[in-house]
């Protein structure tokens, strides 16, 4: 009899089908990993299991010890004994353990709290799981890793007897790994069912009992452990052609246009934490040069830091065309000729309220409009050439770029930067959230630009686009260089294990 | 193109063109109400002197405004800059020194507020909240807690002199002018870059509008008693320009708004936030200088509590002519029409012996029901 049964889920984005008739079950006391590429779906899955989407926005059925549920929302999903720890912790740094523990079930009469029975109830549950944490202390003085514990403790006194837990082990130290693992465990044997998910396969193949894949929104095998190797995981993963959905025209490259040297990147929470551990490369004119790996592995960190943009700690030497470059502000990399097209269009790239024109002639203002003055003609004549060249559909140049679809507003993100005009354009996940349409033409004008002789670097968590793309692949694992490859040696395969540090 | 660039600036005026009326609305009925005095030359020449500072503090506020900041300490800021004026003054020096004193105080006050903000990190609210203390604290200290009278009469011209009748005319010359030329040169722009034929009739059609209220503002200046433009009014008229063309005709400008819109953005696009913010601070402050002169001028001394509450004045004039608090949207014309509405409703309320209570009462219910209608219209939108 099986604790969780998910049937045939099917869960459709306008333009998507995220889940495609995903089935998953899990047993009591049963560890159950889930993975696959960005995107494959794991977390839409989760949200779905937790009412995040409620019922009636998908299609397919939850069963709980063999009875259909119907969540309409987190609460009834957390009163049937589901809890999701998230890769972002939900923790109220402002308050104690204690309070956050209980937090919105607080022990109370009349609305009053008791307090000592709180702090009692919460050092009982701290000491059960072995955790050395005092439940009056702030959750911000706590380490990350800490903060991660708490949050366990915090769904275990919900009763939990599903726990999903998203990426935990992203933030944690070693040691807080064993930790973490040493809980899992003593969950395990008092009956918890736990779905795992994870990009680190050496953590999955630990202590899973079955692990499963997805894949496009739907589930590739499910296969006990045993039977299972890192190696028929990464393939299951992966599977699927790379075919000629990328012509890639041959040309020849010029000079190093950019060099980059004993690149370090440190997060900005945790100065020691480094993101991105001595990075070295290069790119030559009409190159693409691909950057692989999986979420958190350092790839955005590494552009940003280069790009002078990242906030925290980072170090590094730059050489464009052959000679030092000292950047340490967007604009210096402008003035170098470097673009930036970077990811999460909305928070990084458009000002949605403003126009087409507005958001394009943004980087070079300058340079296309007068040094102090704005010519407002030079602009309408200088965004004309992008907004044709790359067929962004909008009534107008004036029209809002809020409005617009996700692939013209990457358009115009993209178009921004042609104006000023790079020799070297970093591409960050160009075509995330667009459809199949304007990513064509998107790989169209990126093969374009690197004929022309532009140096580009590419990130992107889609495998097929940055084989596709690239001349060479560049593979982080946990901020290193876990492997390189040209285009010919490129497999998904190969990328993947390195991608999972398993290469 | 053409028909959707119409569209889109009737979209945009179209705020401009309800903010007109409901204006219009408020004149119609206080000039009945107070048995046509209201729209005599007399009140509306009091009325633009009266509104001149509010206007010149807006107008610097809604550049900090769109930048996404906030200013809580220029009604303060005034009063200082003020003191500061007439205590150089009585103490011996030049006319031109206490000016000079009085604008590069409100500058580097500016500049300590931005450098606080935006190099610090320190929230605009607060850094602006503690200037709001401690310089009325610094203007009580410098003046003792007396006020001081201003004698000299070129100081006082600054607040109470008139520019005359036929000095009037030259200006409106001038200024048709201007626009007139600018009319045709826009017009020929299209021709140059390629983009069509030049329009000069359509240019000079539109420029009817605009000419117009040139002259009809000269003339109604003028009715009063042959005065003429109030001087206060005219540096208040060419602040707004000043800050118009700041805002829609320069890179800086379109910086604010864009810093104000999506900070992470602009950033990523090269702009430094932080330059921008400490520049923005110091226009603030240069213009809360000259605000102060002229509200000194006006009073004729130099008080403890002068200014106290302008700052709520300028915001809520930025904010009923549609800037958002948040950044990023926001005009000077709206602004200044904002103060406009403002200084109407004190003034038509005054004639009209509206107790003092009541005043504030209703302007405070006006200012949160225009914020509202406006939240509602977007939301439709």
């Amino acid at each position: 009899m099986s604790l969780l049964e998910m049937r045939e889920i099917v869960k459709e984005f306008p333009g998507v089908k995220a889940l495609d008739g995903v089935s998953f079950t899990l047993g009591a006391g049963e560890f159950h990993s889930l993975v696959g590429e960005n995107g494959a779906g794991k977390s839409t899955l989760m949200k779905v299991l937790s009412g995040v989407y409620p019922h009636g926005s998908y299609e397919g059925d939850i069963l709980i010890d063999n009875t259909v549920r119907s969540f309409r929302g987190i609460r009834d999903s957390e009163a049937a004994g589901v809890s999701i720890i998230f890769q972002e912790l939900s923790l109220v740094k402002e308050l104690t353990v204690g309070e956050n523990i209980f937090l919105g079930k607080e022990p109370s009469r009349f609305g009053v709290i008791n307090w000592t029975e709180l702090y009692h109830k919460a050092s009982h549950l701290l000491r059960d799981l072995n955790l050395d944490i005092d439940p009056r202390v702030i959750v911000g003085n706590l380490g990350i890793g800490q903060q991660q514990l708490v949050e366990i403790a915090k769904a275990l006194s919900k009763d939990a007897r599903i726990l999903v837990l998203d990426e935990p082990t992203a933030a944690l130290t070693e040691s807080e790994v064993e930790t973490l693992f040493t809980i899992l465990e003593k969950l395990k044997s008092r009956g918890v069912g736990m779905i795992y998910i994870s990009h680190k396969l050496d953590e999955v193949f630990r202590m899973s009992d079955r692990i499963s894949v997805l894949r496009d929104g739907r589930t590739v095998g499910t296969h006990s452990a045993a039977e299972l190797t890192k190696d028929k995981v990464i393939a299951a993963m992966v599977g699927r052609e790379v075919g000629d959905i990328f012509p890639k025209p041959e040309h020849e490259f010029g000079e190093t246009a950019l060099d980059v040297r004993g690149l370090n990147v440190y997060s900005i929470d945790r100065p020691d934490k480094a993101l991105v551990e001595n990075v070295s490369f290069a790119v030559r004119k009409g190159e693409v040069l691909g950057i692989a790996g999986l979420m958190g592995a350092g790839r955005s960190e590494l552009l940003m830091a280069i790009f002078g943009a990242w906030k925290g700690k980072f170090s590094r030497e730059i050489s464009v065309d052959g000679s030092i470059a000292a950047i340490s502000s967007p604009a210096d990399a402008i003035a170098h000729g470097i673009g930036f097209v970077t990811e999460d269009r909305k928070r990084f790239g458009l000002i949605l309220e403003q126009t087409i024109l507005d958001n394009m002639t943004l980087a070079g203002l300058k340079s296309i409009s007068g040094r102090y003055v704005c010519n407002r003609t030079r602009e309408s004549i200088a965004a004309a050439g992008p907004m044709k060249s790359l067929r962004i559909k909008a009534n107008s140049p004036l029209t809002i770029a809020g409005t617009l679809s996700g692939g013209n507003q990457q358009k115009v993100v993209l178009g921004k930067w042609l104006l000023t005009h790079p020799k070297i354009l970093f591409l960050d996940e160009p075509t995330r959230g667009i459809d199949v349409g304007a990513k064509q033409e998107i790989y169209a004008e990126i093969n374009r630009l690197a004929k022309e002789g532009m140096a580009i670097v590419l990130v992107s968590s889609e495998l097929p686009e940055v084989l596709g793309l690239s001349d060479r692949v560049m593979v982080l694992h946990e901020g290193r260089v876990t492997g390189e490859f040209t285009r010919s040696e490129a497999t998904p395969e190969k990328v993947m294990a390195a991608a999972t540090g398993s290469y | 193109m053409d028909e959707t660039i119409k569209s889109r600036i009737n979209t945009a005026s179209l705020r401009a063109y309800v903010m007109i009326a409901v204006m219009g609305l408020i004149w119609a009925y206080f000039h009945w109400a107070t048995d046509s005095i209201f729209l005599t030359p007399r009140n509306l020449s009091n009325l633009m002197t009266q509104m001149s500072v509010t206007g010149i503090l807006a107008v610097g506020m809604l550049m900090v405004i769109v930048s996404g900041n906030i200013d809580l300490s220029v009604g303060s800021v005034l009063g200082f800059a003020g003191g500061m004026a007439a205590w150089a003054l009585a103490a011996g020096y030049s006319l031109p020194i206490a000016i000079m004193l009085a604008i590069a105080v409100c500058v580097v006050i500016g500049l300590v507020h931005g450098v606080l903000t935006s190099y610090l990190n320190i929230p605009a609210f607060i850094v602006t909240l503690g200037g709001l203390l401690a310089w009325r604290g610094a203007v009580k200290w410098l003046l003792s807690g007396n006020t001081i009278p201003i004698s000299d009469e070129s100081f006082k011209a600054i607040g109470q002199s008139y520019v005359g009748a036929n000095v009037g005319w030259l200006l409106a010359a001038v200024a048709i002018g201007f626009v007139l030329v600018m009319a045709v040169q826009r017009a020929r722009s299209v021709k140059t870059y390629g983009l069509g034929e030049a329009n000069y009739g359509g240019a000079l059609l539109g420029s009817i509008l605009p000419v117009g209220a040139i002259i009809a503002f000269i003339w109604v200046m003028n009715s009063y008693e042959g005065k003429g433009v109030p001087i206060p009014v005219l540096i208040f008229v060419v602040v707004a320009l000043f800050g118009a063309f700041m805002t829609t005709s320069t890179t800086f400008g379109r910086y604010l708004y864009a810093i104000g819109g999506n900070a992470d953005a602009a950033r990523l696009s090269g702009i430094d936030n932080r330059r921008n913010v400490l520049k923005v601070y110091m226009i603030l402050g240069a213009l809360t200088g000259l605000a102060a002169l002229i509200f000194a001028g006006r009073v004729g001394s130099a008080t403890p509590d002068a200014g106290t509450l302008k700052e709520l004045d300028a915001i809520a004039a930025c904010v009923i002519g549609g800037a958002s608090l948040v950044g990023g949207r926001g005009t000077i014309f709206g602004a200044c029409l904002g103060a406009l509405i403002m200084a109407s409703l004190d003034n038509g309320m005054s004639l009209l012996n509206v107790r003092d209570f009541m005043q504030d009462i209703i302007k405070g219910s006006i200012l949160v029901a225009a914020v509202g209608l406006d939240m509602a219209g977007r939301k439709q939108g």
